[in-house]
């Protein structure tokens, strides 16, 4: 693995290969001393175009545990502010030293670019990039459902995919980089997916996606699903008319407290799982948010494990 | 220098001898050559009128970085061109007599093709105000064609405003259809290959409505349209619909459109950023069937010049268009004739007859006929070349077809009777004429 672009790059192999390392590296997290001297004298510039605190944290957590030197580059206050290009700002970092670039970027195919270019020859984590993907949150969301659903049923997650788990992602399809990484790497370790999602909210083009499409919420938790990911939606949507508002969207879409009831009631074992942040109250209801059902902190902490998987793949084969 | 050329598959024809005298095609037929001519051997070459471009950026002046007059009209020759229309786009807008008078003079000094700059329909490209059509077409420059290339003139008042008001100068508009509103921050065509790159989509329909909300309109008010750059293949239908009702609407493909689709877009490589987006195979397949039956009229190739800096750079922060004269009529030719579509006088009619009715340019796009004038391209059609960009005589780098071996290479280019490019390699300018 050369870089971590877009979990459609990753086969099977690779991607249990990852997770596998990632449990690994969970459990190192549990310890007193937490750090690895892994990726000892390499640093990783994090280069953040767009404001993240939560992935860039959890990507210092990840680098920093792994003992590699972390610095962090964020557009704001910097000299993309004068103007500087893509190209001089990866190439700075490049003299400076930087040995892996972990970069955000709100252009689609910004990280891509960076790989394909001779710019810089380093490896490069796609850390989000506009509307196309974000490879380390399927991966962490593909682990904590692997581990849950090797907990519950007993087994070691070690070396298996998500074969036959049903899958729902729901929300803001359309914008999100998210579901995107997950409908590829979801598919490769044998899940399948349902994308739900207002019409507006859904790509045209979507219907060639490896996927089912429903407009319908109530009728595909019905249908009986292991997990349910529910997207982030920007109340400011509504603006350019994507829905009427906020409210409307939430009766239709959103995971609130009558959903969260049925579920319970129907006694189904359905996981929600959220990226974050969270918009409470819109695509989900604190309760959702809270029950026992939720994994949105073990996400988190999941995070942290599957970045340094990633980083050590990276980073490490070239180790002497 | 009078000139005789030998032996050239007239439009891919009849072998004829061609004698060029003082400017003009003086016999036709075999011809013993004589000691004040130069002999051009044109064995298995194919003779062609010289092409006429409805739709070059020659970015002068304002943008001098990214293309002049001087060699945005070298690139011209070598493509095989005796004329282009230079669009408006440029700082200052070409909206008045001056602008459009000095690109007509900076064309006329440089003396590779015809330079026949294209007037803005509104003043600044603004899209609020008409500029002074009357002043250009009654300039020097003596502009037919109206044109806010770039932008669309999305009023639909002031569209049938420019429609009705060019008839009185025999003008035509010359529209780029792009619906503003279905298109904001559009970076890609809108389909199966946008949902997965996560790129803002370009809808065809926001092409679509346009062209036909202004084939009505020119309907309505009796006047001339030409649609720049057809990209969708319902575009060529509402066209193809258009010209059945007798409506007096031309239209152009560029040659990236024939061959390119948005898959090149996976790569993420600015290079292939376009306005209008590259589409799907469907529609490249729309409108070369388009061209084939007559629905749509020429080739235009939106040569779009770019420093390297405006490509060097991440999709989003990357200029849109791409290089194209150089490179056209041998994308004419892998498209259109060797898939048995079109014939050499097809071409010559797509490339040259019918761009320069629309521009309404006199002396070019003649027939090869005794008396006419020697705008003259003598293709070899069974030659293959790599194209390389850096060796090209525009300024811009940014071809899509780099490293793309292609058929077909200009050997020669006669401007008025003057050669241009002898042996595929600029000769020398056509002096200052009056």
């Amino acid at each position: 693995m050369k870089h971590l672009l877009s979990t459609a790059d990753l086969t099977r192999e690779e991607a249990i290969s990852i997770l596998d390392i990632a449990e690994e590296m969970r459990e190192s997290g549990t310890r007193a001393i937490k750090k690895l001297p892994a990726l000892r004298g390499r640093t990783v510039v994090n280069l953040f175009f767009e404001d993240s605190t939560r992935t860039r944290i959890s990507f210092e957590a990840a680098a920093k545990r792994l003992s590699a030197d972390v610095i962090n580059f964020s557009a704001k206050g910097s000299s993309v502010s004068k103007g500087e290009s893509l190209k001089d700002t990866a190439q700075t970092l490049l003299a400076i030293g930087a040995d892996a670039v972990v970069i955000r970027h709100p252009d689609s195919g910004a990280p891509a670019r960076l790989a394909a270019t001779d710019w810089i020859g380093l490896p490069i984590v796609n850390a989000g990039d506009g509307t196309h993907e974000h490879p380390t949150q399927a991966l962490l969301d593909a682990f904590t459902l692997r581990r849950q659903v090797a907990l519950r049923e007993g087994v070691n997650p070690l070396g298996k995919g998500l074969d036959g788990l049903k899958v729902a992602i729901v929300g803001d399809i359309l914008h999100s980089r998210v579901a995107r990484s997950n409908l590829w790497l979801l598919n490769t370790l044998g899940a399948e997916v349902t994308m739900v999602a207002p019409p507006t909210l859904l790509p045209v083009g979507a219907h060639a996606w490896p996927c089912t499409i429903s407009y319908g919420l109530d009728a595909v938790i019905a249908s009986g699903i292991d997990a349910l990911m529910m997207l982030r939606v920007q109340g400011e949507r509504m603006n350019a008319a994507y829905f009427p508002n906020p409210r409307e969207y939430s009766r239709y879409w959103g995971l609130d407290d009558a959903r969260l009831a049925t579920l319970d009631a129907s006694g189904a074992e359905t996981l929600i799982m959220h990226p974050g942040p969270m918009n409470r109250g819109l695509e989900i209801s604190s309760a959702a948010a809270d029950s026992p059902r939720s994994t949105v902190l073990d996400q988190v902490t999941n995070g942290v494990a599957v970045r340094m998987a990633s980083l050590y793949m990276l980073l490490s084969g070239d180790l002497i | 220098m009078n000139y005789l050329i030998q032996q050239a598959a007239v439009l891919g024809d009849t072998v004829q001898d061609v004698l060029i005298v003082d400017g003009k095609i003086a016999q036709i037929g075999s011809i013993e050559a004589t000691e004040n001519v130069q002999v051009i051997n044109a064995k298995n070459l194919v003779l062609l009128p010289g092409l006429v471009d409805t739709h070059t950026h020659l970015r002068e002046p304002g943008r001098e970085d990214a293309e002049t007059v001087e060699t945005g009209s070298q690139a011209a020759a070598l493509g095989g061109y005796t004329a282009v229309h230079a669009m408006a786009n440029s700082t200052p807008v070409a909206d008045n007599a001056g602008v459009v008078e000095q690109v007509y003079e900076l064309g006329r000094q440089a003396g590779w093709v015809d330079v026949r700059p294209v007037g803005a329909v509104t003043v600044g490209l603004a899209g609020k105000q008409l500029s002074e059509i009357g002043a250009m077409a009654d300039s020097r420059a003596a502009v037919k064609m109206f044109s806010d290339d770039g932008i669309c003139v999305w009023d639909p008042l002031l569209m049938r405003r420019a429609l009705e008001y060019v008839k009185a100068f025999d003008g035509v508009i010359a529209q780029h259809a792009q619906e503003p509103r279905l298109t904001e921050g559009a970076q890609m065509n809108e389909g199966e290959v946008s949902s997965i790159l996560g790129m803002p989509g370009w809808p065809a329909v926001a092409e679509e409505s346009i062209i036909a909300r202004d084939v009505l309109l020119a309907e309505h008010v009796g006047a001339r349209l030409h649609i720049c750059h057809v990209s969708t293949a319902g575009s060529v239908e509402i066209i193809r619909w258009a010209k059945a009702r007798g409506i007096n609407v031309t239209a152009e493909a560029t040659p990236h459109h024939l061959l390119l689709t948005d898959e090149k877009v996976r790569t993420y490589d600015p290079v292939y950023k376009v306005n209008p987006p590259l589409r799907r195979e469907a529609d490249v397949q729309a409108l070369r069937a388009g061209l084939a039956d007559g629905t749509i009229d020429v080739i235009g190739t939106d040569h779009a010049p770019h420093p390297s800096e405006s490509k060097d750079c991440e999709w989003g922060a990357a200029a849109m268009g791409m290089t194209g004269l150089e490179t056209a009529l041998s994308i004419v030719q892998h498209t259109l004739v060797d898939t048995g579509l079109l014939s050499w006088a097809d071409v010559a009619r797509i490339t040259s007859t019918v761009p320069a009715q629309i521009g309404r340019v006199a002396d070019q796009g003649r027939p090869i006929a005794v008396g006419e004038p020697a705008n003259l391209t003598l293709v070899d059609p069974a030659a293959t070349w790599t194209v390389d960009p850096s060796v090209m005589a525009t300024k811009g780098r940014n071809s899509p077809f780099a490293g793309m071996q292609l058929p077909g290479s200009v050997r020669a280019t006669f401007l008025h009777g003057h050669a241009t490019v002898l042996d595929s390699k600029l000769a020398t300018p056509r002096p200052v004429h009056a």
